[in-house]
């Protein structure tokens, strides 16, 4: 192959947020830009095949899930979509001040995401507790309270709340995990980080992850929680 | 710069002892390995821990092939015998197929063919290799521990409600493999859409980089769905939720129409990065430009882009409606387009090649043979009637392994020898080589052939014992036979290979004479792949008629093989000048 040496190529070396496998900071951001929405890809798959085990099971059963879905507490689910909302305004507002390399504005919508996060988890917290409490997990002991099926077939209920507790369940470790990054990119600005300071595509990266966390639940809700009657 | 070897099973020597630092000896700490971002050694060691896998999994093999040597079985109880076959399967596919050409050839060859200094993501990239350890201890535990019994598809519920415990051990190890190779994919996508060097387009690319990307391409597709589906019977087992229970009103079937979402397009990450050596290699051998490039660039894609319709082909007989299956055959008989286009290629390219029988040659034209077989047999199961009668039959287990073994391993292991120099900074004994890749062709066939044969004849798969039907024993002892040798001739090159680490002479920069960014560093490459990034001005198969003519004229002269001659070398720099 005629190839020859290159001249030009290391004249952003000294950038301090510029890892050394790449030529220059445009080529990195590039790099973060579409690894990351690579990953979202494969994000979307893995949900998409609960999401399609969903549409199956929900065609079969129609009326059961229906009647099961009842037993859901739709102003909790509410509460939570508002909150996950919000904290993907506040992302966004994040991701606009680190364009600006403003470090408190950064930090302090970073942190009112992570209280929403927080939030979310402890509505979730009571809604599993309540579930459990009306034996409604799937397992030996399921519908022994059978007031609570509002009428629905206790296996076919089943099924419904075996991918209720397994989606939000994912989703929720999805949460949990967002709030573990967000902590890392936080720790990053209150430090200082070059990597994060010099350049806000990180900042970004993280709000791309947290918006898809967001819009799947924004496609949870109304499967899981708003049926219509069949 | 080169001298005529002494020994003609050396190809050639450097004469220049050489002091530079390269990438295996800026450091020798193994805290230097352990924690290593650089592509070329994380392909180093997914080198040797897929090696023993496949050594474990071989082991398996064995065990299955003696036990079938006599009709009533021999050694293995039957429950064992499902053991056993289930952890070659597991191994060979988990552990081995779908790593061993990307994760070891591609992690070490994508960057230094496009004219990188690394992967984009060179920490992902190690954390890809660590998620493979600690998947494979997952799932070498729960075998150690009792074994897996439902076969390597974990169908429920032999998976679910009929298994013993050990599933839940080895499907997390599959899982955790999985993310493996999910973070190799997304390396591969990003650094061949951003780390390409300067001229280095998409149409200039070595078609090795074209499979790496469209096996990442299918890798980001579907190794989340089939993770989520192990995931569900995760669940089942361990938390009770209720996703496939037939009892309960769910669907096993739909397992296996997610398991084969994913599972039909493995095997093409499996054989798309065996395309991709295999076009290396057959156009750097016939010295030619390989024929047709755009189009083996274009049916590398089509291959990933089709291998997504087509997973209902395994499913004819499990309660799929005719019209699927019709439809599925179709898409399935479509598969075999770009595949033979992508063989005519190969042979049009030797057409009138200037083709030297060195070792990586000899793979490959074995791989043309074989591939061939294994495809067009694939189109008998693609086939609803003909598949009726032989699913879950030897000539299925001949077809895959035609593919699988026949396929990726001898493009893995041409591969190997043709990177060798490059990838170790030695020679391999090249004579001994040659009549091993001859021995491996051999003892395919005979491990292979006899069960298409006694497969069509009803033996079924998965069986350990035909005392219903001894006619089959003699197919069955060549099968046992052959593979002794095939296994006689895996172990040669582990043997010749890791002496030449040591003893091997050392090779020059390019000692085939090959075309490529990768062998214009020195061997092994610096830690930073290139001193400076190179500026590429032509595509890579970028072969002269006139020269390689008068480069052989000028060896025959001599009386040895071109690519060690004086002369080749001026005219090959002169060439290079110009």
């Amino acid at each position: 192959m005629a190839a020859i040496a290159s001249d030009h190529g290391h004249g952003h070396r000294h950038d301090e947020a510029l890892h050394h496998q790449f030529e220059d900071i445009e080529q990195q951001n590039d790099s973060y830009i579409v690894g990351m929405w690579t990953f979202l890809v494969t994000e979307v798959m893995f949900f998409g095949a609960l999401f399609l085990i969903y549409t199956l099971y929900r065609s079969m059963y129609q009326m059961d899930f229906f009647l099961a879905h009842e037993a859901l507490n739709v102003q909790m689910g509410m509460i939570n979509t508002f909150v996950l909302l919000f904290s993907s305004f506040t992302v966004a507002m994040s991701v606009r001040y680190a364009q600006l390399q403003k470090k408190w504005g950064v930090l302090s919508m970073l942190a009112i995401t992570q209280v929403c996060a927080g939030a979310f988890m402890v509505v979730k917290y009571f809604e599993y507790q309540e579930k459990f409490g009306h034996h409604l997990y799937p397992g030996p002991g399921f519908g022994s309270h059978p007031e609570y099926l509002h009428g629905a077939t206790p296996n076919f209920a089943q099924l419904y709340f075996g991918l209720y507790f397994g989606m939000t369940g994912l989703h929720g470790l999805h949460v949990v995990i967002g709030m573990i990054v967000i902590g890392y990119l936080m720790a990053k600005w209150w430090r200082n980080s070059p990597m994060v300071t010099k350049d806000y595509i990180p900042t970004e990266l993280v709000g791309l992850y947290w918006h898809f966390v967001d819009l799947v639940w924004i496609f949870l809700f109304p499967l899981m929680y708003l049926m219509p009657k069949p | 710069m080169s001298a005529i070897p002494a020994d003609p099973n050396v190809t050639a020597v450097s004469a220049t002892p050489r002091t530079e630092t390269n990438y295996l000896n800026a450091d020798w700490s193994i805290k230097s390995w352990l924690l290593t971002g650089d592509h070329k050694r994380i392909g180093i060691l997914y080198l040797v821990t897929v090696s023993f896998f496949f050594f474990l999994g071989s082991i398996a093999a064995g065990l299955i092939r003696y036990e079938l040597t006599a009709p009533a079985g021999f050694i293995l109880e039957s429950e064992t015998y499902n053991k056993v076959f289930s952890a070659h399967g597991i191994i060979m596919v988990f552990l081995f197929l779908i790593v061993a050409i990307p994760a070891i050839l591609g992690n070490f060859l994508l960057p230094l063919m496009i004219g990188a200094r690394d992967m984009a993501f060179p920490r992902l990239n190690l954390l890809s290799w660590y998620l493979f350890m600690i998947g494979g201890a997952c799932i070498m535990g729960g075998m150690i521990n009792g074994g897996v019994d439902s076969g390597w598809t974990f169908y429920v519920p032999y998976s679910s409600m009929y298994a013993n415990s050990n599933v839940t051990m080895v499907l997390t190890g599959i899982f955790i493999a999985g993310f493996s190779s999910i973070t190799t994919g997304i390396n591969f996508i990003v650094t061949t859409h951003k780390m390409r060097a300067p001229g280095m387009t998409w149409f200039r690319l070595p078609l090795m980089v074209w499979a790496l990307y469209a096996t990442g391409v299918v890798i980001i597709l579907g190794t989340p769905v089939v993770a989520v589906t192990l995931l569900c019977i995760i669940f089942e087992r361990v938390f009770h939720l209720p996703i496939f229970s037939a009892e309960l009103g769910g669907d096993p079937v739909l397992f296996q129409h997610l398991f084969w979402f994913y599972s039909h397009p493995a095997v093409y990450i499996m054989i798309l990065p065996a395309f991709g050596v295999q076009s290396e290699l057959i156009a750097n051998f016939a010295r030619k430009r390989v024929f047709g490039y755009h189009l083996i660039a274009f049916s590398t894609l089509a291959i990933a882009g089709l291998g997504f319709l087509v997973w209902g082909h395994h499913m004819f007989i499990s309660s799929e409606s005719m019209y699927q299956g019709v439809v599925f055959s179709l898409i399935s008989f479509l598969v075999a387009i770009p595949s033979a286009i992508k063989v005519f290629n190969w042979t049009a390219t030797l057409y009138k090649g200037n083709i030297r029988l060195q070792t990586p040659m000899i793979y490959a034209l074995g791989f043309i043979g074989l591939f061939t077989i294994g495809g067009l047999t694939g189109l008998f199961l693609g086939c609803l009637g003909t598949d009726v009668h032989l699913t879950n039959t030897y000539f299925i287990v001949a077809h895959f392994h035609y593919v699988m073994v026949g396929g990726a391993v001898t493009a893995f292991l041409g591969g190997l020898h043709y990177w060798w120099p490059k990838m170790t900074g030695r020679l391999y004994p090249e004579s001994i080589a040659k009549w091993n890749a001859v021995l491996v062709f051999i003892g395919f066939n005979l491990t292979f052939f006899p069960q298409f044969i006694v497969g069509f004849m009803g033996m079924p798969r998965r069986y350990h014992y035909y005392y219903f039907a001894p006619e089959f024993q003699p197919y069955h002892i060549m099968s046992t036979l052959g593979s002794t040798v095939l296994a006689l001739s895996f172990i040669i090159p582990g043997l010749y290979l890791t002496r030449s680490l040591t003893k091997g002479a050392k090779a020059s920069a390019n000692p085939w004479g090959a075309h490529g960014l990768e062998w214009e560093t020195s061997s092994p490459p610096p830690t930073s792949n290139f001193l400076q990034i190179p500026v590429v001005l032509d595509e890579v198969y970028d072969f002269d008629p006139v020269t390689e003519h008068e480069q052989d004229k000028a060896a025959q002269a001599l009386e040895v093989p071109s690519y060690l001659s004086n002369e080749a070398k001026s005219i090959e720099s002169e060439k290079e000048k110009r």
